[in-house]
């Protein structure tokens, strides 16, 4: 049997991503559309056609043709183009598989070109958990067309039925008679060569699972090695000739309007270039000192406008208040005057910051009218968009490339930093590097929204759900329906006015719904007088939700281990872009430092067919241990516009020995098409922690971060 | 473009700005003999980026707080971002580029290797150049000493597990 995909090349949706879109515009004079970027170098090599690019920035939509994805070179280099990046989280090896999985070679044998527009085609941003879903698949594709085609020339040639042709390490065999051509040999002709470059045909016969040689291999990440070494070049590390440093400066406040700056004190500087461009002003110099110097001279003459703004301490007050339309009713009254019980709680989630360890970084340069921006972004098409927008030139005339970089996680969706070296190196004919530090990159950065949750339910006789009303107030929809049985369900996601700049996250809002619907649920097993994780069973039908927390109950022994009402022991579950965890949490109260110190983790994650085991075990560990600052720290602090959390050492994420005794379990499903598993997996570990905590003390706390107070 | 800063005559205009005056700093870095000429005050951090092309050494915070910048100092761990490169002259440094005998890796960067103790990779070099100053003091730490130890670097890929388990390879130790 085969696997077939019933589409064609996906396409990337990303209507639930938000996209906090950069807004400076620089009204330069229009230029005309120039094609320019089109002939890669590497296609060009072979005389293949270029890569078809396409407009729509980061929409996705994937390659036209199968060399767009697939270049077979004369030295037998197979090279693959993809326009995901890597930023940690392991696509670069699940994609450099799935290639060399369809085209029978080891995976040593690819080299992956990611994210530059200037090569790949728009496989849409890196974000929403769809590089494994939809990429992975795109790309078998291309390759699976490009190995039936050489099965095809390798059959004509030898005059052979292609039945009889066996491809394996990168060569074309005949084994009755002996004979083997390389893939590049079997591509050689025009004829040969304009075949593959025809589109990808829908249908193509993929690998099967069972028969599956580098796909469900843990795979290693094809430039680990220059890792270690430090000779990988982050967007930071970029360097181009004759480069200067940029420093933008910043407003001292969120909404602070510039009213005046005096810019020749930086001018007065040698070698500096100073640019204002209506609310943008900055300075470009030889060294990262010198523009550094030249920034604080004119910073000091800036005179700002500032206007009242909302603080932390007021947040859910002030976006309770703003709630566009209001909080919606609960529809279900009828299931509420029939019900024995009706429960309503409230729950808080602060502003939280991705603090990628690497801040936005980028390099510019323009040459002869056109633009090559180097930057981390998890959007690289969008991020050319962007350019293209604000500097007024047409898409093709902007090439984003995208190192591997330092982190992402939803953080990264914009290109601030690209968009501002660029102005910089418009002005001063140079190429310009521009870095954040940590406390723009904790300032000006987009946040995970804060949110409000409010969630009623009714329970019947037999403590059953009979309706269930959820509203999210700013933080957005994402996990927001209920995955229980209940008689009726519904979940309104309400805008409000965000006080600060808010964008996506890992998970997006399912780390908020999931924190309030679990904690939920355990307050009503309270109320039915069940063991939460009976209750849960007895409302869970799906049986892909209902393995994962069996199993993550069992492996953490919560029978045995209930029985004790004391314990301190919670569990939660959740399931959101196609895939499904459960977590169990052991915690203790620190009662000289009064805090909450978490003991133990018990895991367990299934996302259908394991692609790199070993790399998806670091995501489903990696994101639960993230996740426990947000559940019991992490919290932005602000006041008059001001962020008060701007570092480390306020701001404080999850260290070594934050780290408590983990049990992971990943659950294979070859069964089961592949969904992407990089957010998931932390959404259970706050409200486990949550519920845990009221076990222990009968203190319940609705709001994260979990903090105990005075 | 050599040293930069040596192309950068003090600046006369002293109204805004107060410089210290560009000394000369010598220092090893990795074996090398290196001459900077630069103001004082600078960090390690910059000079052995953007004078030296060093990049291996990475900025996080910026006040020592992530270790991502963490090199040796006459072989004990320090944070470059906060340190002074002034505190450099006439000392040894050893960054992640120094590490490796030609191809042949350090023993701390195999394991980490071996481990695949990384994720985005840009705590990486900190990480393995506070391990390799870790196993100097303490040739054979407990998970406890590694974790305590180790606890002022950050990985924001929370890859901490695996971690610690490359620095019981790279002491020897089944994890």
């Amino acid at each position: 049997m085969k696997t077939q995909l019933t589409t064609g090349v996906p396409i990337e949706a990303h209507e639930t991503e938000p996209l906090e879109s950069v807004a400076y515009d620089f009204g330069l004079s229009r230029r005309g559309f120039v094609h320019v970027l089109g002939a890669g170098l590497l296609i060009a090599a072979s005389g293949w056609s270029a890569v078809a690019q396409q407009r729509g920035g980061g929409r996705g939509g994937g390659p036209r043709t199968i060399a767009a994805r697939i270049h077979l070179a004369k030295d037998r280099t197979i090279t693959v183009l993809a326009g995901k990046v890597e930023g940690g989280q392991g696509a670069r090896a699940e994609l450099t598989q799935a290639a060399a999985e369809e085209l029978r070679v080891a995976a040593s044998r690819i080299q992956l070109i990611l994210a530059d527009t200037g090569q790949v085609p728009d496989d849409g941003m890196t974000a929403g958990s769809g590089s494994t879903p939809r990429t992975v698949p795109a790309v078998r594709q291309g390759a699976a067309a490009a190995r039936e085609l050489l099965i095809e020339f390798a059959g004509r040639r030898w005059g052979v039925e292609r039945g009889l042709v066996e491809m394996r390490d990168g060569k074309a065999f005949h084994v009755p008679t002996a004979r083997s051509l390389s893939y590049a040999d079997l591509a050689a002709s025009d004829e040969e060569a304009a075949k593959l470059n025809e589109g990808i045909p829908s249908g193509i016969s993929l690998s099967p699972v069972k028969e599956w040689k580098v796909l469900g291999v843990s795979t290693r990440r094809p430039n680990a090695r220059d890792l270690v070494t430090g000779a990988h070049l982050f967007p930071s590390d970029i360097s181009r000739p004759d480069m200067l440093f940029g420093k933008v400066l910043r407003a001292p406040a969120y909404n602070a309007k510039l009213i005046e700056v005096d810019l020749e004190p930086a001018k007065a500087l040698k070698q500096v270039v100073v640019v204002r461009d209506d609310s943008f002003v900055g300075v470009a110099a030889p060294t990262l000192r010198r523009a550094e110097q030249a920034l604080a001279a004119i910073a000091k003459t800036a005179r700002w406008e500032r206007s009242t703004q909302p603080s932390s301490k007021e947040l859910y007050e002030h976006l309770t208040q703003n709630a566009r339309g209001g909080l919606p009713a609960n529809p279900f009254s009828a299931e509420l005057a029939g019900a024995k019980q009706v429960l309503r709680q409230t729950y808080q989630v602060p502003y939280a910051q991705h603090a990628p360890l690497e801040p936005r970084a980028a390099v510019a340069e323009w040459t002869n009218g056109k633009l090559t921006v180097w930057t981390g972004t998890q959007n690289p098409f969008g991020c050319r968009s962007e350019l293209a927008r604000a500097f007024h030139v047409g898409e093709e005339q902007v090439r984003v490339v995208v190192p591997d970089f330092g982190g992402g996680f939803g953080g990264k969706h914009t290109g601030e930093a690209g968009v501002e070296a660029a102005r910089l190196a418009r002005a001063a004919g140079q190429p310009v590097s521009l870095r954040w530090t940590r406390a723009e990159e904790f300032t000006w950065a987009y946040f995970r929204p804060a949110g409000v949750i409010l969630i009623e339910a009714s329970l019947d006789e037999k403590a059953g759900l009979t309706s269930w009303h959820a509203v999210n107030l700013n933080s957005g929809r994402s996990s927001l329906d209920t995955p229980y049985r209940a008689g009726k369900t519904r979940g309104d996601s309400v805008e409000s006015i965000a006080p600060l700049r808010q964008g996506s996250y890992r998970a997006l809002a399912a780390t908020a719904n999931t924190f309030a619907r679990e904690s939920f649920m355990d307050e009503l097993a309270v109320a039915a007088g069940l063991d939460p994780l009976q209750f849960r069973l007895v409302h869970l039908e799906n049986p892909r939700l209902r393995a994962v927390l069996e199993t993550a109950a069992q492996r953490f022994g919560w029978a045995e281990r209930s029985k004790d009402s004391k314990a301190g022991i919670g569990l939660a579950c959740g399931t959101e872009k196609g895939s499904y965890v459960a977590a169990c949490a052991e915690i203790e109260v620190d009662r000289a430092q009064n805090r909450i110190v978490v003991r133990r983790a018990c895991q367990v994650f299934e996302c259908g067919a394991v692609l790199n085991p070993e790399n998806l075990l670091a995501q489903v560990q990696g994101a639960l241990l993230m996740g426990l600052g947000p559940a019991l720290r992490e919290e932005i602090l602000f006041e008059n516009g001001e962020i008060l959390t701007a570092s480390f050492s306020k701001y404080r994420v999850p260290r070594f020995q934050d780290v408590p005794e983990l049990d992971i379990h990943i659950i294979d499903r070859p069964d089961l098409e592949p969904s992407g598993a990089g957010e998931t997996p932390i959404i259970a570990i706050a409200p486990a922690i949550a519920n845990a905590l009221f076990r222990a003390t009968g203190r319940r706390l609705r709001s994260m971060p979990l903090t105990l107070g005075a | 473009m050599g040293a930069a800063g040596a192309f950068l005559p003090p600046e006369t205009i002293g109204v805004y700005l107060v410089r210290p005056m560009d000394t000369t700093i010598t220092l090893t870095v990795n074996g090398q003999k290196r001459v900077v000429v630069t103001e004082s005050d600078r960090s390690l951090l910059e000079v052995l980026r953007e004078d030296l092309k060093l990049t291996g050494t990475k900025y996080g915070c910026g006040e020592g707080q992530c270790r991502a910048c963490t090199v040796l100092l006459n072989g004990k761990a320090v944070a470059a971002c906060t340190t002074p490169v002034i505190e450099a002259d006439q000392q040894a440094v050893v960054t992640i580029e120094g590490l490796a005998k030609g191809e042949a890796l350090h023993p701390v960067q195999e394991a980490f290797l071996a481990e695949n103790a990384f994720q985005c990779g840009f705590c990486t070099p900190g990480m393995i150049l506070g391990t390799v100053a870790l196993l100097n003091d303490l040739p054979h730490p407990t998970e406890a000493e590694i974790r305590s130890r180790l606890n002022r670097h950050l990985c924001r890929c929370c890859h901490y597990p695996l971690m610690v388990k490359a620095v019981r390879r790279a002491a020897g130790q089944r994890a």
